[in-house]
């Protein structure tokens, strides 16, 4: 909403300077966006007249002119504008002077050899108006010397202030006034109630039939008007707050709307055929409206029509056809009270917004048709004269009256604030509130404030009035002693999980949670997909955090990194959920070429294994039972992949080298290699309080016996080890492999797999024949899946 | 001189003069070896008489003793040295540059919600968590937010175009709001929470990304009132921020789900070209707050006459940056390793209460 000072000055009555204002506004809540002065950039402007003009002896299309700005002496000046003659009042530029429209700053300059000491300037190059014809031709009474802006009335502050969608009220230049009245700042002038009186019945039939989009609609006929151009005081207001000006009639509608928070609308009488009803379209009628688009419109949608077609969007915007122009002679001024509900469903499915549609859907004043409409007759007679009929009220706008019951503590109670009674009450009357009663008070809240239905609402008046400078910082009660945890388990797995992943090198990045259907689609798919995404590359919720990483890997590769290790901890989303993950994406080098090690070495599926068996350590989880099985989803490459599972069906994480579809569905060259851990199914231990269970370390030491095994090349070297440790549970600590073998020595389609494994003696040290009857079970244990004793 | 004072001098002179260990072993074969020059002197004791055995016997283990001692001695010297002339021809480089392992980082936006955690957990808020993919009663209409309220086409909403079983339209949540509705129906007051998480709005310029992350507090409890909510928002930021001197300033603002409503200004100052938070010589715009309007209360089934409270809101990303610096949010969401080395925190940056919540 923009405003001007003096268009406020109008309806409040003040001393208070611009600042104080704009101070005030924000903090009742009317919150000023800008404040533009354009007398600002036109203070180096005044008003002179062309002493003589000379052609230029240059130059065909330059004059020289001498000038008085009222310095003393004439001024010598080039121009080129076909205008400029003697005696012709007009702008000047001195030297030093900043010219907006052309963004130039003027100085004594030579034109074809002729000296120039200023400029006469266009309506273009003030930022006035595009015209740039000539320069700008002032009556003659314009005072020689003086201040161009301030004898064009342009001194006058712009104010632009943001408005909350609750206030409707503060959508009419009045309605702000009221509220600075009501906070001290001046007198609030009534808004006149013009008596129209008409000398003939109002010749087009006026009802509604839609009593529910449409309650109430009351217009009149003005017969014999000239529809010219509106007077330069109110084209000069609307164009100063964005408005372009259209003709008086039309600037009318505007003008009143913006006053008084009321829209309107004018009918052409002669394209009106029989009566004007307010109904519900018709499913598929159009209209062209005067946006200069075409809408098509439903049956839940309120429109005015005549006999022959729809002539308005109610309350949203009016038609071509039936507008008004310079030839138009008889009008129908319509004032109306649309639904804001059904406003806003309408607007919202044409996807139109009008300013109109802006303040019915926040609902307008519904104890102001009559005196709006008199208010428009009364300015319409006045810019385009005429003869207005009797008024037409048909229907009947919803009654607003709401007492809400109201104790005067609850300011204190909710605000914090102890506002003393009187001024309460004072404040309230001022906003336009009637109050009641004692103890209990009875507030009558005013038509116009829609929003106000219960006693927080009373709190916010009174207390935005009073100022939220008063609210006293009050500390919260606290508990004593000191504060005790309240984080969950999930929150403190998570954090656990990030910063261990962080402690082993990889760098948390947070992506994006849509992806695009493709991405998706290569994660075998979305479950959910946005209707309206910003783009098509961020409209599918991610079924796994990796797509997101390979991008950003690949955004990484490509901007010549050489190591990537990115993870995320995030949501996937999918049909039953959203699944908190931890998901890493390893790309580039694992280790750069260094004068230790040699060449670079790239990523290998056993360092995603590393990451997510550290992790899931981390976790809690019980990685000694976890299982490496096959069977990862596709975006993996199939024997180079494995799920990390509690059983065959709870996988708790998933790694491997990616498949080369995936390097491909992402375009990035490989290999890359990832993991994702699943952190809702990883097993929660039990807490049983902080005592750890009771330890001594063993008096003897450990007893370390290697074994190296021949099995089938096939044989998976957990099997083994699984058997290995199942030998003897009482004395077998731990079993290592640390060496696979295949080559000179191991039979074709055999490997050699090394394990060590350490015993534990209970009191005293294992015999000889004790460590034999150990031996022979380990190695009856292996024979079993198929491992033989390498001779 | 004796013989056995020349022979020993001879000895000693000599086995000080060997120069390496083979020939101080060959000293010592002559010497002390089956037949070297003290073995043979010691074989004479046999054939002396007791007088005689008792002055030589003395006076030849001694040179036994004096004889072994130098070879000894002699002998660590020479090792000695033969270490250091090793020693010298086994020099490294020590300027060579070793790998130390990569550095990892934690992101901003996490180590911020850490930070906070740490913050209000102290004033007795824990965190809260929810769905992101909610549907619209819980983000709009329980909020006191109507299917026709300009709110909502203000908050450039993400729809799914489906519906849930109860004919919910389901969507990105636009704010962390649903989750104080959440809370209020599921758990008894007294509530004290913050809830930091992902929220979504259709929007993307400079400063908008289309995905980011927003904090929220709720309070309901007996007489809780706007000074409260005034006095946790300046714990909060002095904590955060580790300053003193942060002034707020609130004003009547418009929430639907909060009557009354404050946008609350934050004091700043312009140091080498960077925003810097503290004192009041310019204002900025940082968090939305309010007490909980009485129909939000009534919709999660509480009475509105018995519980009141606060709310507020605030973005998680634009707290980072005040704090640590970023002046681009899209880079917080592009994964950038330089980016992330280089604003991200070490995984040891725990924040801490003793410790100081900024890293």
């Amino acid at each position: 909403m923009k405003f001007t000072l003096s268009w406020l000055k109008e309806h409040l009555e003040t001393d208070a300077s611009a600042g104080e204002i704009v101070e005030t506004l924000t903090s009742i809540g009317l919150e000023v966006e800008g404040v533009d002065n354009p007398a600002q950039k036109l203070a180096p402007f005044v008003i002179a007249e062309v002493l003589t003009a000379e052609r230029h002896p240059q130059a065909d299309k330059l004059q020289v002119l001498t000038v008085d700005a009222g310095t003393g002496g004439p001024i010598q000046v080039v121009c080129g504008a076909p205008n400029a003659r003697a005696g012709l009042k007009g702008v000047f530029g001195a030297p030093g002077a900043y010219v907006p429209g052309s963004d130039l700053t003027l100085k004594v300059a030579a034109i074809r050899g002729v000296e120039s000491r200023g400029m006469m300037c266009s309506v273009r190059e003030l930022e006035l108006g595009d015209e740039h014809d000539g320069i700008i031709e002032l009556p003659q009474e314009a005072p020689v010397g003086a201040s161009f802006a301030g004898w064009a009335g342009l001194d006058d502050p712009v104010i632009h202030v943001s408005v909350t969608p609750n206030r409707q009220d503060a959508m009419g230049v009045h309605g702000i006034a009221r509220d600075l009245a009501a906070a001290g700042l001046g007198t609030l002038n009534p808004i006149p109630a013009p008596e129209i009186t008409g000398s003939f019945a109002c010749p087009v039939e006026i009802r509604t039939d839609d009593p529910e989009g449409c309650p109430a609609f009351y217009g009149r006929v003005v017969r014999g008007v000239t529809n010219g151009q509106s007077p330069a005081w109110l084209q000069q207001r609307l164009k100063a707050v964005g408005q372009r000006p259209i003709s008086a009639l039309v600037d009318m509608t505007n003008y009143v709307m913006l006053s008084y928070g009321r829209p309107l609308h004018v009918y052409d009488v002669a394209k009106l055929q029989g009566a004007l009803v307010a109904r519900k379209a018709r499913e598929g009628e159009e209209l062209l409206a005067l946006n200069g688009k075409a809408y098509r419109l439903d049956r839940e949608m309120t429109v005015i029509a005549d006999d022959a077609a729809v002539h308005d969007i109610g309350g949203i915007m009016g038609g071509e056809h039936s507008g008004v122009t310079e030839a138009t002679t008889d009008i129908l001024i319509e004032c109306a009270y649309f639904d804001p509900e059904t406003i806003a469903r309408t607007g919202q499915k044409l996807a139109l917004t009008s300013e109109a549609r802006t303040r019915f859907e926040r609902g307008v004043d519904p104890a102001f048709l009559e005196q709006g409409l008199a208010l428009a007759t009364d300015l319409a007679l006045a810019l385009a004269g005429g003869e207005p009929s009797r008024a037409i009220h048909a229907g009947t706008p919803p009654a607003l009256e709401r007492t809400v019951p109201y104790r005067p503590r609850r300011t204190a109670e909710l605000a914090g604030v102890d506002v003393p009674e009187p001024r309460q009450k004072d404040i309230l009357r001022r906003l336009g509130f009637q109050v009641t009663g004692d103890g209990v008070w009875d507030v009558a809240v005013p038509s116009w404030r829609r929003d106000v239905g219960g006693s927080a609402d009373i709190v916010e008046e009174v207390i935005r009035m009073e100022g939220l400078g008063a609210v006293p910082s009050t500390p919260l009660p606290r508990a004593p002693g000191v504060a005790t945890p309240t984080a969950t388990p999930e929150q403190l797995l998570e954090r656990r999980v990030r910063r261990t992943a962080a402690t082993r090198g990889l760098n948390e990045a947070v992506t994006w949670s849509f992806i695009s259907e493709g991405e998706a689609e290569a994660f075998g798919g979305a479950a959910w997909m946005l209707e309206n995404p910003i783009s098509e590359d961020l409209k599918a919720m991610r079924p796994s955090l990796l797509p997101g990483l390979i991008a950003a890997a690949r955004r990484n590769l490509a901007r010549g990194a050489e190591s990537v290790r990115l993870f995320e901890i995030g949501r996937r989303y999918l049909a039953d959920g959203e699944r908190p993950t931890l998901a890493i994406v390893l790309a580039g080098e694992q280790a750069p070429r260094h004068w230790r090690s040699g060449r670079a070495q790239p990523f290998n599926a056993y360092d995603a294994k590393a990451e997510a068996v550290a992790i899931l350590t981390a976790a809690g989880a019980p990685v000694d039972n976890l299982q490496a099985l096959e069977g990862t989803s596709g975006v993996y490459h199939p024997g180079r992949s494995a799920r990390l599972s509690l059983g065959p069906k709870n996988a708790l994480a998933e790694f491997g080298e990616l498949h080369p579809a995936t390097l491909r569905a992402f375009d990035i060259a490989g290999p890359i290699v990832a993991a994702e851990i699943f952190l809702d199914r990883i097993p929660q231990k039990r807490t049983s309080g902080h005592m750890r269970e009771a330890y001594a370390p063993p008096p003897l030491q450990a007893v370390k016996r290697d074994f190296a095994f021949l099995v089938p090349l096939a044989t998976k070297a957990d099997a083994l080890v699984r058997a290995v440790r199942g030998a003897d549970k009482h004395a077998i600590t731990s079993v290592s492999l640390f060496d696979v073998f295949t080559g000179p020595g191991v039979p074709e389609g055999q490997k050699s797999l090394a394990l060590e494994v350490s015993l534990q003696p209970g009191v005293r040290s294992f015999t000889e024949d004790e460590l034999k009857v150990i031996s022979d079970r380990i190695v009856a244990a292996a024979g079993k899946v198929g491992a033989q004793l390498r001779g | 001189m004796s013989d056995l004072e020349t022979l020993s001098r001879d000895l000693l002179e000599r086995i000080h003069a060997a120069v390496d260990l083979t020939s101080l072993e060959a000293e010592r074969v002559a010497a002390l070896g089956k037949q070297g020059a003290i073995t043979g002197l010691l074989k004479t004791l046999g054939r002396m008489t007791a007088e005689e055995r008792q002055v030589e016997g003395p006076r030849i283990h001694g040179l036994r003793e004096r004889v072994a001692e130098a070879i000894t001695a002699r002998k660590a010297a020479l090792e000695a040295a033969e270490l250091e002339r090793k020693l010298a021809t086994e020099t490294l480089d020590m300027t060579l540059p070793v790998a130390t392992g990569p550095q990892g980082t934690v992101h901003p936006v996490s180590q911020v919600m850490d930070e906070l955690a740490e913050i209000f957990a102290d004033l007795g808020f824990s965190v809260a968590t929810g769905p992101e993919i909610e549907d619209d009663w819980h983000n709009f209409t329980a909020l006191n937010i109507p299917e026709t309220h300009p709110a909502r086409a203000m908050h450039d909403t993400f729809y799914f175009g489906e519906t849930d079983g109860e004919r919910r339209r389901m969507l990105l949540r636009t704010h962390t709001s649903p989750v104080q509705i959440r809370t209020m129906m599921r758990q008894k007051p007294p509530i004290y929470i913050i809830v930091p998480g992902r929220t979504y709005r259709s929007d993307s310029d400079a400063t908008h990304t289309p995905m980011f992350h927003q904090v929220e507090g709720l309070v309901i409890d007996r007489g809780i009132h706007m000074g409260h909510l005034k006095w946790t928002l300046e714990t909060f930021l002095k904590a955060y921020f580790e300053r003193d001197d942060i002034v707020l300033r609130l004003r009547p603002s418009y929430f639907p789900f909060t009557e009354p409503s404050a946008e609350v200004d934050v004091g700043y100052s312009v140091v080498k070209g960077r925003r810097v938070l503290g004192g009041s010589d310019a204002w900025m715009e940082l968090l939305g707050s309010g007490m909980v309007h009485p129909k939000v209360i009534a919709n999660c089934g509480l009475d509105p006459d018995e519980w009141q409270g606060f709310a507020f809101g605030c973005g998680i990303d634009r707290l980072a940056m005040l704090k640590y610096g970023m002046d681009d949010l899209r880079a917080f969401f592009d994964g950038d390793v330089r980016w992330l080395k280089h604003y991200g925190f070490s995984a040891l940056d725990v924040p801490t209460l003793s410790g100081g919540v900024g890293a």
